[in-house]
């Protein structure tokens, strides 16, 4: 039995920060806080460079009894989730500046980091609601923390919806054990092609239920815009990216190690919920105003997006790659685009950022990059992750859900292009509507958009990372 | 070398955004720069030598993983076309001398345009051309919402998007196709032309060219795909047009000689016949379309639709092995390539004129002009030139194209050839008839005409126009320097579309 520790050391690191930065941040006076930011830097840095190490090491393993799994997919998704983590930090500096709690934000960030790790690398349908919870719980007080009337519906809302969703996939893991006997993906793998055919379905559907809450997919959707809306610009930055890594990298280890052989038509569901999501998001996000509201409309469709390497998980061997490439591509470019927002507080509808060229060149120029690049222009990495994804779909006999995926990205192209437009027009809106909240944000939206062209441009270097199958 | 070529341009524009120049020096960057990248070229072609293959093939490794690579190289169907995007640019350059409105960002963006065009001609790599096709696609949309007419013209340019958007979209959808059929699986031109991977594959086949049809047509464009292009021509700056008609239009064109036909040949064979029909109602319908507007830039944009319709009509004739030889096929190749630096240089010509209208007069509609002979000699001979050329009379560039279309297609094509023929009957006419209210008659100006009245062509206008129409002249009267680079890579082509 593999209980090796040291395979653990970027969830541990995380986990270790986050209770030290909660002991030092009782005892740090209040212009000090600052110190458990910079540890939780440390602690994303330290995990970075350890899988770093780890991957290019090439050993793949299974450890705790099968129960967590360290391989391609794992390792992509630590870098991705800790990557982001380190610019949702970075845009939440001018945010907190002054605020009483600024230690407890961080350690919160570092929990539900290390929870949506925990996901990742899930092997194990009990392991994987653990992950569940701890990436969900400190979540709802992130979403709740500016503590004024629309953070507290935010919060509300997220955390009904989480409940509730989590109380089903429970149900679901259960219903599951109860097919297969087992919890282990190993172990069903075997066991449920022989199960009740009923209860398998049952069962994958309720546990689906909590992993499509997480991601904010279709028909789980609904609390996607009020959170994105309510909560403070890092936050919703934060919900409407890092958790769904971690979702999408557990529905696509379960399905593709767990469920192979099962007779439950499981591909074709996920097909049908990725057109659902991508439709759905983008017919909602048309006419939205506030710029929050279109970007979570737009994650919705983007979810969309990232289903359909999940459905042809087990058809096509570009699925992989596919879905941990566009993840990475998807994560810059939302967070560039939400580092944009953060660094103007005061501009919240599309017509507020009516003459930005004029004002603010360069953070115009990161939105003109970041949402051609959701839409998946080229040279930007989203467009390589299009391309891969369409592929790896067209390859696993889905061309029709390629076909709807291009009509969605022309449609979608409509509204990014609604914001896009006023940035050119001279400037109709007062001046202090566009003044920007400080450096940190800035940096963070120009390193974004940056690192979203660089990885369309270098996609050569890191696409083979992100190639191998998944531990047996 | 290509390369140096190609992104010479993005260069200057790198060291525009770092140092802020005042907008004339600006210019005058972009104009040594545009220079600078025709003298390259020129230099490319005097040491091109003969035969069909390609020359400057350069190839690195890009994303080896999903079979991309950073692929380049020219042969007879491209040069032409990578010559003349230079030369354009270089007049489009000279042209914007006179534009006073945010000067260092409009010539930021056309000297991007001008790396993006260029990429697309010497790209090998569907993906490379990909990318070039549709950052074309961002910034024509720049040019025409920054520097339009107006509010109209913000709506124009989003529905030129759009337009062309879906049309880019169905093109990677017939590429990943593509990609999937071959193996080992590939984005590379060459090695995808040598494998044929789609020869019998029936019905997947015929999907693939359809989403690579209907993208290319959209961009070419052809009816019913040309909605898009009278409202982004009318709406565009004289530039933007001259650029978008010149040089965007030629992306859909040489996508079918580029990819569709030498990476489809036996699809493309078996629906040619479709290529034919919508090549042929393009050419008259364009025609038709054009003689009933009033307004001249409009005019000008429908002649767009006719003479694109010509050059689908040779492609489309180019597949049919039937009742034709090798020789018959090669020309309406040929035929095709050359309507596409022919039409090139025209149509940007004649933009570039309207826009001298529009500058003096504040209007396009030719019933509010007449007369305008007499106060402006230069800008009547001009038009007169570039519209005799357009329609296609002997000894200009036009004729030469349009002459070895129509011999390439008759052979095969009699139907549609004839019916595509009473195009240039159109045509001269409604040259004629613009020519003839505008210019001759007693002297009208419209109210909107400025203080100084209606001046002649300044030094910039003239410097930017006369050289493209001269050149049209020298291809009308000697074209073999050309002919003798576009005929053995379209006899290439054909040997390539009759395997």
């Amino acid at each position: 039995m593999n209980e090796n520790l040291a395979a653990l050391v970027p969830e541990t690191a995380l986990l270790v920060a986050a209770v030290a930065g909660l002991l030092a941040g009782s005892w740090l006076p209040r212009r000090r806080q600052w110190v458990v930011a910079a540890l939780a830097a440390a602690a994303c840095v330290a995990g970075v460079v350890v899988t770093a190490v780890t991957m290019a090491g090439g050993r793949d393993q299974l450890v705790f009894s099968g129960a967590f799994a360290v391989d391609t997919a794992t390792g992509a998704g630590r870098l991705i989730v800790l990557g982001a983590l380190v610019p949702v930090g970075a845009m939440s500096v001018e945010w907190l500046r002054g605020n009483q709690r600024e230690a407890e934000y961080y350690v919160l960030l570092l929990l539900t980091g290390g929870g949506t790790l925990a996901m990742i690398g899930a092997n194990d349908l009990l392991m994987l609601f653990a992950g569940y919870l701890l990436a969900s719980v400190p979540a709802y007080a992130l979403a709740g923390f500016a503590k004024d009337a629309t953070s507290t519906e935010a919060a509300l809302k997220y955390y009904l919806m989480g409940a509730l969703t989590g109380v089903v996939m429970l149900a679901g893991v259960s219903v599951l054990y109860a097919a297969g006997h087992a919890t282990l993906y190993g172990e069903l793998r075997p066991a449920l092609p022989s199960a009740p055919y009923g209860l398998v379905a049952v069962g994958l559907v309720a546990v689906l239920a909590g992993l499509l809450f997480k991601i904010g997919g279709v028909p789980a959707h609904y609390w996607v815009p009020d959170v994105t809306d309510g909560a403070m610009a890092p936050v919703a930055a934060y919900v409407t990216t890092l958790p769904k890594i971690g979702g999408l990298i557990a529905a696509f280890r379960l399905l593709h190690q767990a469920f192979p052989a099962s007779e439950v038509n499981w591909p074709l569901l996920l097909a049908v919920l990725a057109a659902l999501s991508m439709t759905l998001g983008n017919l909602a996000a048309f006419f939205q105003t506030s710029v929050k509201r279109l970007l979570a409309y737009s994650t919705i469709s983007q979810v969309g997006y990232l289903l359909m390497a999940v459905a042809v998980a087990t058809r096509s061997d570009l699925a992989q790659p596919a879905l941990l490439f566009y993840l990475a591509a998807y994560a810059v470019t939302n967070l560039g685009a939400f580092a944009v927002v953060t660094e103007l507080p005061s501009a919240r509808t599309l017509d507020d950022y009516r003459g930005l060229a004029h004002r603010h060149p360069g953070l115009a120029a990161v939105l003109v990059v970041c949402l051609l690049g959701l839409v998946g222009t080229p040279p930007t990495g989203v467009f390589l992750g299009k391309l891969e994804v369409f592929a790896a779909a067209v390859n696993g006999d889905y061309t029709w859900l390629a076909a709807l995926a291009v009509a969605n990205t022309v449609a979608s192209l409509f509204y990014y292009l609604r914001w896009l437009t006023p940035l050119f027009r001279t400037p109709g809106v007062p001046a202090d509507v566009h003044a920007p909240a400080g450096r940190w944000s800035a940096t963070t939206a120009y390193l974004a958009a940056a690192s979203s062209l660089a990885l369309g441009i270098a996609g050569g270097a890191v696409l083979p990372l992100f190639t191998g199958a998944p531990s047996p | 070398m290509l390369t140096v070529v190609t992104f010479l341009p993005l260069l200057a524009c790198a060291v525009l955004v770092a140092r802020r120049l005042p907008g004339r020096a600006c210019v005058w960057v972009w104009i040594a720069t545009a220079a600078a990248d025709l003298a390259l070229v020129i230099a490319l072609w005097a040491n091109f030598g003969a035969g069909g293959g390609l020359r400057y093939e350069q190839r690195v490794r890009w994303i080896p993983s999903a079979g991309v690579s950073y692929h380049v190289g020219v042969d007879g169907l491209s040069l032409p076309l990578v010559a003349l995007t230079c030369l354009l640019f270089l007049a489009v350059a000279v042209y914007s001398l006179r534009e006073t409105r945010r000067v260092r960002a409009y010539t930021c963006l056309f000297l991007f345009l001008q790396t993006v065009c260029l990429g697309l001609f010497v790209a090998l790599d569907l993906i490379v051309f990909f990318v070039f096709f549709d950052l074309s696609i961002v910034g024509m949309f720049f040019v025409i919402a920054g520097w339009g007419h107006g509010e109209q013209g913000r709506a124009a340019a989003l529905k030129f998007f759009l337009y062309t958007f879906i049309g880019s979209l169905a093109l990677l959808l017939g590429f990943i196709g593509l990609y999937l059929a071959a193996t080992p699986h590939t984005f590379d031109m060459l090695d995808l032309t040598r494998a044929n991977p789609l020869a019998g594959r029936g019905a997947y086949a015929a999907l693939v060219l359809l989403a690579i049809g209907a993208g290319l047509a959209v961009k070419t464009p052809t009816v019913p795909f040309h909605t898009w292009l009278p409202p982004a021509h009318t709406d565009a700056p004289a530039a933007g047009s001259a650029i978008l008609a010149g040089i965007l239009l030629k992306m859909g064109a040489y996508g079918f000689v580029r990819i569709a036909m030498p990476l489809l040949p036996g699809t493309w064979r078996e629906y040619a016949m479709v290529f034919i029909v919508v090549g042929a109602v393009s050419a008259v319908y364009g025609a038709l379309v054009a003689l009933g507007q009033t307004h001249f830039k409009r005019m000008i944009a429908y002649t767009s639709v006719n003479h694109m319709g010509y050059i689908v009509l040779a492609v489309g004739a180019a597949g049919v092995l039937a009742g034709t030889d090798v020789q018959a096929r090669t020309l309406a190749v040929t035929g095709a390539v050359t309507q596409m630096v022919s039409h090139g240089l025209l149509t940007a010509a004649l933009f570039l004129l309207s826009g001298v209208l529009y500058d003096r007069g504040g209007t396009y509609e030719m019933d509010r002009y007449s007369g305008l002979a007499a106060p402006s000699p230069k800008l009547a001979t001009a038009t007169g030139v570039a519209a005799f050329a357009s329609l296609g009379i002997p000894g200009f560039s036009g004729f030469i194209a349009e002459f070895q279309i129509f011999t390439g297609s008759l052979a095969s094509q009699a139907v549609a050839t004839a019916i595509a023929l009473t195009g240039i009957l159109i045509t001269a006419a409604l040259f004629l008839r613009a020519l003839r209210g505008m210019f001759m008659g007693s002297l009208r100006l419209p109210s909107s005409t400025g203080a100084g009245g209606f001046g002649d062509m300044v030094a910039a206008e003239t410097f930017s126009i006369a050289p493209l129409l001269t050149l049209g002249l020298v291809i009308g009267v000697a074209p073999r320097f050309l002919l003798d680079v576009i005929e053995p890579a379209g006899r290439t082509l054909v040997g390539l579309v009759a395997r």
